[in-house]
């Protein structure tokens, strides 16, 4: 039987890269489709960060010290940045649950016996999780303009900067998501992957200055939040949407905050697709 | 020369069980090989080594022709699998799926649509083809698995329980698609649990149990060996059991074994429900009144009592490793 061979025809060492974008394109797609066709999914995740920014807005606001001041238009203008990095970090439930589920109906077993590009299932996901990320973060931009949120508030930034915000924003989510397919591929079921995906994440958005001014934590505490990967995203969304609160700190990543989350996101990336991918290799349900 | 499906000295341990304790095959190529054992027994884990899913500890394996463990995804254009999860996207539809899979095999897009269409006609789901495959019923969801692992028309094809959970009609259906499948000249690979269905599909049976085939043949040699058709036999009376046991030897291709405490007795026979039915005549010419009666057919348990003197029983769960026996079971309590 020659049809086999006739269809597939073997893959050149050049053509590795051209193969893997494509498998995670069709794997992306098919992740795509399925958000689709359960858009309370995408729902969800769209309300639960527009309940946190209006629960911040007004029931912190006010009686937290941004700076020199608890004017709640100040904290208002402080919190966003914080609220978008923190529902960007939020997707690592929704990859590790999405992978949790694959590697449980026996998808995985079905792709991981094809012959596609290795890393393509897990690039695939990440990057439907992205376009869901994106989706959010727009919507929940719009809800903080309307509740009152404005860029260039506290120093003049312009659009340029501010989309330089956005995309750091997105690279931080799609770092993230890599270690939610770590996650998914190393616990047993869906509902696993989903509290495995989002406990570990409260402390890391917390212990951060996403929500109050690290300088008024005790200075242990502060250390690890000004060296907390989390934080520097928001630093540099305060700097770069030109809103009040940016630590003023020796730290280095407080005082090259565009820089310092540029590294960090990349280097999250390195090494968790790495680990996840070698996962993927050898997963055995 | 090899066969299409090839295995020599395959081991695997998860933790301190040995899920396959040196297992050798040889599949010829456009013939089918069932491999049969219960749950646990190590099916599962050798269609997982076969199919690059898992590396062995040790051992050789070459499928169509080429090394498993040097070469694994050259055997992955080579190969289809359909397991025992019927491994579908259940929020595609199903013409997605299939157009899915055939664009991961390489295919171009185009092409792995028309193939998707043919498929879905061959397999009648072209009216179900743009519904998501959350509605299918189990045998459509079966049928569709089974399509996407022929998308290439692999030479080689492992399937793994094909049938398992499946209603009978179902069943004789998926049969009747595999038969076709083999008549086109496709080797294949398949597990399952029921000797009838590896009676009916496959040329050469290897039974398996604790990780090693214990005995291969053809389905007539494996009966013989178990020793064929039993007619059985529960009196109504304990003092019967004397004519009784005379009536069966007059009948029986071997001694009669009796049971005093269920009067039950059973003895060989050939000649099926036509000698069945001239045991109860006699019996009831002697006027012995009987409370159950049936000719039983050789089971899987029969086959295993007789090749390994103990029964077919489920191992222990073992450990939350990648063998069957969890899965199975898994899959059990989810259904």
């Amino acid at each position: 039987m020659s049809a086999a061979t006739d269809a597939v025809p073997a893959t050149a060492p050049g053509n590795r890269i051209a193969q893997s974008l494509r498998d995670s394109l069709v794997i992306a797609r098919r992740n795509l489709i399925r958000m689709t066709r359960i858009p309370e999914m995408v729902l969800f995740g769209v309300i639960q960060p527009v309940m946190f920014v209006v629960l911040f807005t007004y029931v912190f606001g006010g009686s937290i010290k941004v700076g020199s001041t608890t004017d709640s238009g100040v904290y208002k203008d402080f919190l966003m940045a914080g609220i978008f990095a923190q529902t960007v970090t939020f997707a690592t439930a929704g990859s590790a649950a999405g992978i949790a589920d694959d590697m449980q109906k026996g998808l995985v077993d079905r792709f991981r016996s094809l012959p596609m590009a290795r890393g393509a299932v897990l690039t695939g996901r990440t990057v439907a999780d992205l376009v869901q990320t994106a989706i959010t973060l727009l919507v929940l931009a719009i809800v903080a303009l309307i509740v009152g949120w404005r860029t260039g508030s506290a120093d003049p930034t312009n659009a340029a900067r501010i989309l330089t915000g956005f995309a750091l924003l997105l690279l931080l989510g799609y770092a993230f998501t890599w270690i939610g397919a770590l996650i998914g591929l190393s616990v047993r079921t869906p509902e696993a992957a989903t509290s495995g995906g989002i406990i570990w994440l409260f402390p890391v958005t917390f212990i951060s200055n996403a929500f109050v001014d690290p300088t008024q934590m005790t200075p242990w505490l502060r250390h690890v939040a000004e060296w907390n990967p989390f934080s520097a995203t928001v630093q540099a969304c305060r700097e770069l949407f030109g809103n009040p609160g940016v630590v003023q700190s020796d730290a280095w990543p407080m005082q090259h905050p565009v820089w310092a989350s540029l590294l960090w996101s990349v280097l999250i990336i390195a090494v968790f697709r790495t680990l996840a991918v070698r996962k993927y290799r050898s997963a055995a349900t | 020369m090899p066969g299409a499906i090839y295995a020599e000295g395959l081991v695997k341990t998860f933790g301190d069980v040995r899920a396959l304790d040196g297992v050798d095959l040889d599949v010829p190529e456009g013939t089918v090989l069932g491999l049969l054992g219960p749950n646990g027994a190590g099916k599962t884990t050798a269609v997982r080594c076969l199919t690059t899913l898992l590396r062995p500890d040790s051992g050789k394996a070459v499928v169509a022709g080429i090394d498993v463990l040097r070469q694994p995804n050259e055997v992955r254009r080579s190969i289809g699998l359909s397991g025992q999860f019927a491994a579908v996207d259940e929020y595609l539809t199903g013409r997605e799926n299939l157009h899915m899979v055939g664009q991961l095999y390489q295919m171009k897009s185009k092409v792995a649509k028309a193939r998707a269409a043919e498929l879905l006609d061959q397999f009648h789901l072209s009216d179900a083809a743009d519904r998501p495959t959350k509605t299918y019923s189990g045998g459509m969801r079966r049928r569709l698995d089974l399509a996407a692992a022929l998308v290439v028309s692999p030479p080689v094809m492992f399937m793994d329980e094909p049938t398992t959970g499946l209603d009978p009609r179902n069943r004789q259906e998926l049969w009747e698609v595999i038969k076709q499948l083999v008549a086109g000249g496709t080797t294949l690979l398949l597990t399952t649990q029921y000797l009838e269905e590896a009676d009916h599909l496959a040329h050469d049976i290897a039974v398996v149990d604790h990780g090693r085939v214990i005995a291969r043949g053809t389905s007539d040699q494996l009966k013989a060996r178990t020793g064929g058709e039993r007619v059985e036999v529960v009196v109504h009376e304990r003092h019967h059991m004397g004519t009784a046991s005379e009536v069966l030897a007059g009948f029986g291709k071997g001694a009669t074994t009796v049971e005093q405490h269920t009067r039950k007795l059973t003895v060989p026979v050939t000649g099926g429900a036509k000698l069945l039915a001239e045991v109860i005549r006699e019996l009831d010419a002697r006027g012995i009144e009987i409370d159950d009666i049936g000719l039983r057919r050789p089971t899987l348990d029969d086959v295993f009592i007789s090749l390994t003197g103990h029964a077919a029983e489920v191992r222990d769960e073992e450990n939350g490793s990648a063998d069957d026996a969890g899965r199975e079971q898994e899959k059990e309590t989810a259904k």
